[in-house]
Parts: C-alpha cells; sequence; structure tokens
C-alpha cells in the first residue's frame, strides 16, 4: 500500500472575476521512505496541489477528486479530523521562512504548543522536547535561543527552527513548498543535507515542492514536472534527467545555467504561463511548445507510459521525435 | 524600557510649553477680550479691570505670571468669566464628570467594537459580516448630535424609561445615553479597524503555518491572530481616548451633563483666558500620555519593537 495515493485532483478558486482552475486531474501516488519532488515554474499549480491536499486552501479555493492517506480518504475531512492529521502525520514547512512563523509570538511557545495539543504533553516535558528537536537540527544553544523571538533568527536558522517545528510529532510525511527559495545559496545546500540527513533518521517521506532542478536532482528518488496545473512528466528522477521524455521537461533543464557553458545567453523557453482563468483546450504548454502539433491546441494528452519503470508523460508528440 | 519612559515624559515637557505659548499668542490674537460686551464698559473702568487681572502687562510677560503660577503652586488662576470661582475649582468639578462618561464610552467602543470586528473577519462575506458592517456604517454615519436627540426623543419622551438630562452624581440612569451617543461612532471606526486588519492577519503565511499544525481554531484565534490584528486598533485608541474625554461638548449640550466640554466652549466664546488655558493644559498632557500608553502597548505586542 502506497503512504499517500491522489487520483483525479482539482483545486479551483472562485474569483470575482470567475472561476480560476489552479490544478487539473492531478494523479501521483507515493510509497513510504520516498522523496517526491514536484517541479515548476511559478504558478503551475505545485504549491496548491499540496494545500488542496492538506485542506490548506485560502478561502475562496475547493478541491475534488480523492486523497488517499494510508488507506484512508482524507480529501475534505472536516477541520477537526484533519487536525488530527496535521503535525502528526503530515507536517509541512514553507517556502519564506521570515513569514511563516509567527513574529510575534516566542518560539518556544510556537514548538511547545504542537505537543501539547497533539500528545497532550506537560509545558516542561514539551519545552524538553522541543529543545533536543532543535538540537537535532544543529541549531547552537538551543536551550536559550528557543525563548527568542523569530527576527532574533537569521533566515537559514529561522527554516531549522521551522522543520524542527514540523518534526515535533514524528510526522510520516513531510511537505515542503520550496523550502530553499528563500535562503541564500550555502544556505540552500546546508538546509538540503539537513532535511536528507532527517529523513533517514526519522524514517519518513518527503514531498519537495521546488523549481529549483539542482536541488531535485541531488535529492529526490522520484520527481513529478508540472505545468498549467498539470502533469507534464513523472517518473523515477534518474531517469527523467537521463531522458526527459516532454518537451516542457527538456525546456526546464536546458535552462539550468552551466558552469562549463561558453554560451553567454541564458536559455529560456519562450512565451510565458497561460492565464489560468480560461485553461487552454489542449496541452496547457502547447503555445510555447517547439513540437506542437494541431492536435496539441483541441485535445489534452493524457499520462502514458513513456518506458519500463513507471515512466509517465503527457504529451502528443512521440517520444523518438523529441529525443 | 524605564529610559525611554523617562525620556518621553522628558519630551513632554518642552512639547507642553510649546503648546501652552502658541495657546497662549493666539488666545491673545484672536479680537475682543473677557470684558468686551455688546453695552461697552467706560474705558476707565475697563483700564482698572485689565489692570487687576493683569491684561495691561504685555503679552510675553502675562505668559509667564501664568506659567509661574502654574508650576509653583499648580494654580491655574481665576475665571474671568465666573468672579467666583477659579480654574482649579472649575476643572476640578468638570473633569471627572467628562471622566466617567469618557471612561465607560471607551469601555463600550472597545467592548463592543474589537468582537464585531473580529466575528465580522472571521465569517468574511457572510450575513454576520454584512450585519456587522453594516452597523458599524450605520453607526458611523450618525454623528452625535443627531443620536443624542434621536436617545433622548426614545428613550426619554417616548418609553419614559431614561432622565432626559443631567448628571445627579452619575448615577447610571444618566450615564446610559450620553455613553451610547459619545460611544457610537468610535465603536463604529474600531469595528472597521479590527476587521480589515483581521482579514490581513488571517491571510498572512504565519496564520497558514498555524493551520497546517493543526491547531483548534481556538488557539490559532487567540494566540496567533488575535495579538497582531489589535496593532493598529492600538495606534487609533490613543488619540481616540483623548477624543472621547474630551470631545464631548454636545453631550454636555445635550444631556446637561455638565462635563468639561461645556466649559471649554463657553470659555472660548467669552474669551475667558485662564479657563481656556487650564483646560488646553490638560487635554494637551492627556494626549501626550495616552499617545505614550499607546506606545508602550504596541511594544508589548510586537516584540521587534524595543525601546
Amino acid at each position: 500500500m502506497s503512504l499517500i495515493d491522489v487520483k483525479n485532483l482539482k483545486v479551483e478558486f472562485e474569483t470575482a472575476d470567475g472561476i480560476v482552475s489552479a490544478v487539473n486531474n492531478v494523479n501521483f501516488s507515493m510509497d513510504e521512505g520516498k522523496i517526491l519532488a514536484i517541479v515548476g515554474e511559478s504558478g503551475s499549480g505545485k504549491s496548491q496541489t499540496v494545500f488542496g491536499m492538506t485542506g490548506l486552501l485560502d478561502h475562496n479555493g475547493s478541491a475534488t477528486g480523492s486523497v488517499k492517506f494510508e488507506g484512508k480518504e482524507i480529501l475534505n475531512l472536516s477541520n477537526q479530523k484533519l487536525n488530527q492529521i496535521r503535525a502528526e502525520k503530515i507536517a509541512m514547512i514553507f517556502q519564506d521562512p521570515m513569514t511563516s512563523l509567527n513574529p510575534y509570538v516566542r518560539v518556544s511557545e510556537q514548538m511547545t504548543e504542537v505537543l501539547i495539543h497533539h500528545q497532550g504533553v506537560s509545558k516542561s516535558d514539551a519545552l524538553k522536547q522541543s529543545i533536543s528537536m532543535l538540537d537535532a537540527v544543529r541549531i547552537p544553544d538551543a536551550s536559550n535561543r528557543i525563548r527568542m523571538y523569530p527576527h532574533e533568527f537569521s533566515g537559514g536558522m529561522r527554516q531549522r527552527v521551522m522543520i524542527a517545528m514540523s518534526l515535533l510529532c514524528h510526522p510520516k510525511l513531510l511537505i515542503a513548498d520550496e523550502p530553499t527559495t528563500a535562503l541564500d545559496v550555502t544556505v540552500q545546500a546546508q538546509i538540503m543535507k539537513l532535511l536528507a540527513d532527517l529523513q533517514k533518521d526519522f524514517g519518513m517521506s518527503i514531498i519537495l515542492i521546488t523549481h529549483d532542478l539542482g536541488v531535485v536532482a541531488g535529492s529526490s528518488d522520484d520527481m513529478l514536472v508540472m505545468y498549467g496545473g498539470e502533469i507534464m512528466e513523472i517518473g523515477k528522477t534518474e531517469n527523467i534527467y537521463a531522458s526527459p521524455t516532454h518537451p516542457y521537461t527538456q525546456g526546464l533543464m536546458s535552462a539550468v545555467p552551466r558552469l562549463d557553458d561558453s554560451e553567454e545567453r541564458l536559455v529560456t523557453i519562450p512565451g510565458n504561463p497561460p492565464n489560468m482563468m480560461k485553461a487552454p483546450e489542449g496541452c496547457p504548454f502547447a503555445p510555447r511548445c517547439n513540437y506542437s502539433i494541431d492536435k496539441c491546441n483541441s485535445e489534452s494528452p493524457i499520462l502514458v507510459k513513456a518506458s519500463n519503470d513507471d515512466h509517465f508523460r503527457a504529451c502528443h508528440v512521440s517520444k523518438e521525435k523529441i529525443l | 524600557m524605564i529610559n525611554y519612559i523617562i525620556k518621553r515624559i522628558g519630551i513632554a515637557i518642552p512639547t507642553l510649553l510649546i503648546l501652552i505659548a502658541v495657546s497662549f499668542y493666539l488666545m491673545h490674537a484672536a479680537p475682543g477680550g473677557p470684558f468686551t460686551s455688546e453695552r461697552p464698559l467706560p474705558p476707565q473702568v475697563l483700564a482698572n479691570i485689565e489692570a487687576k487681572y493683569g491684561l495691561d502687562q504685555p503679552i510675553w510677560r502675562q505668559m509667564f505670571n501664568y506659567l509661574w503660577g502654574v508650576i509653583t503652586e499648580f494654580d491655574f488662576g481665576p475665571s474671568y468669566k465666573y468672579h467666583d470661582r477659579t480654574v482649579n475649582e472649575i476643572i476640578g468639578h468638570g473633569f471627572p464628570i467628562t471622566l466617567k462618561y469618557g471612561f465607560w464610552s471607551f469601555i463600550v467602543a472597545v467592548g463592543v467594537g474589537i468582537p464585531l470586528g473580529a466575528i465580522a473577519a472571521i465569517r468574511k462575506n457572510t450575513w454576520i459580516d454584512y450585519l456587522a458592517v453594516g452597523v458599524s456604517i450605520g453607526a458611523q454615519v450618525l454623528p452625535n448630535f443627531v443620536m443624542a436627540p434621536l436617545l433622548i426623543i426614545v428613550f426619554t419622551l417616548w418609553l419614559d424609561w431614561l432622565p432626559g438630562g443631567g448628571w445627579n452624581g452619575g448615577a447610571w440612569q444618566y450615564l446610559v445615553m450620553p455613553v451610547i451617543a459619545l460611544s457610537t461612532s468610535y465603536m463604529a471606526s474600531i469595528a472597521r479597524i479590527t476587521r480589515s486588519s483581521m482579514l490581513e492577519v488571517l491571510n498572512t503565511n504565519y496564520i497558514r503555518t498555524a493551520r497546517s499544525k493543526g491547531l483548534p481554531t481556538k488557539v490559532i484565534f487567540f494566540r496567533h491572530v488575535l495579538k497582531p490584528s489589535l496593532l493598529p486598533v492600538i495606534s487609533y485608541l490613543g488619540p481616540a481616548f483623548v477624543g472621547l474625554i474630551t470631545g464631548s461638548v454636545l453631550i454636555d449640550i445635550y444631556f446637561s451633563t455638565g462635563g468639561m466640554g461645556y466649559f471649554f466652549v463657553n470659555a472660548a466664546f467669552n474669551r475667558d483666558y485662564s479657563v481656556m488655558m487650564g483646560i488646553t493644559i490638560v487635554v494637551g498632557s492627556l494626549t501626550i500620555l495616552f499617545s505614550l500608553i499607546a506606545d508602550l502597548l504596541y511594544a508589548w505586542i510586537d516584540p521587534k519593537i524595543r525601546y
């Protein structure tokens, strides 16, 4: 049985200008102990996919489909029932550690409240456990620093606090929504290393959302490429890196700047992401795709097997033509 | 913190002196004087009276004498209009009255305004929200000079529940209508400020974090949402509290409560220099005091502000 199983997930937002469909028919599943990377550019629906799964959409958003966690349906459960899963089974860390910790509440209080609420431990026990968790994410002088406010920590340290807070209840699944985007490069590497270490120590699974392909290559088992709210390609990370079979994945790969490249200009994918107000009828990537054929503009491609080992792609153009 | 408070009080003294100097000159710059009337006094008599009160001296000397009295003896001088009363007596009589109904108005404005705004924000775009917004807009478009006579018509003339005016030592029947009339528009402003700031807080990333931690709604609200939402309300409350305590002229007129607002306006009409100055100093000091309290409250909530 897979840890999480997502079927036909759709996320829509009701806005003053009409309905925006941010996520369209997303299907994937992941096994315990794995790291799954969700990749895509800004606005491709990667964050809204996980917010939809965990019931954290803004009030004007709604999710349909099915999300099974350990075999049980969790999509659109009541807040009360979701609260028994959140932090205990599924924990989250977010993109911007500057704003995702409450600036008006001490770190100690933000951490201990998780344990006090979920495990009913005493305040002093909760504090002890929180301090040892801060030690585990390598925050020096944790027993003193825990009494501070978030603004007294640097960006990288704040993300460590955030990670420590999310792991307090030893969740089965950690969802990391662009955990390194707001940090500078050296700190990014430290945080990714920390996450990889903790994943082994705690034996948990991680869904890693990112638009940094370097991060994906180094850390994930599987990857899922999203564009315009739909899955373009999904498979083992090494396979996709070895031979990307979707024009969008290829575009992303070639847009990664290389040190050994003599070209002065960075490679880009021409055009802009689609306007999700009026989702295109066919493939969302078609207007920007070099390989697009007539069918691409009228019919949405479905995920089909690209090779033997669980590698799927959603593209009308045959793999051979793209490679 | 203590250093900061001492520094603020240190700044308050020159501020008050400037306030006194400017008001003193402005007051004397206005045409007429306390003893001008429709039937002019004989020039000799007028000169004698003005000499008695020291009004014949150059203005800087008048101001110096006045300040000397205030500082050394806490004596705000005699009233020029009510010959048997001193300014200290007038303020001593009017201020406690104003303070009492001002204080209760403040309690009502905050006690109703904050919950109303909070409920509207939490139940955004539901009938509860529309009702709360409607009530606060309604309360704001009814200024207290409309509110006061309406209250008297309903509760005194029609229902005969409450006395139409007077003070009677501040018995509750005499407090109800002044407090309602004075507090409604402040209550409405507080509700609207609370609503908009809470909506902003509810959309922040740290509230999403709190939700992702699986905390009960109550904990999220009281620990994570409420404090930051109140910051803009607190910056409004400082000046609002002074307004409630001093901006009560119409209340004093409609309900004959006999508070300071009544004396202030009368003093301005009568050129009763000493009463005007006395009340100006009291209001000025209060304004400085309450903006200091608001700033301290602000620092208490927001850890990023440390003095």
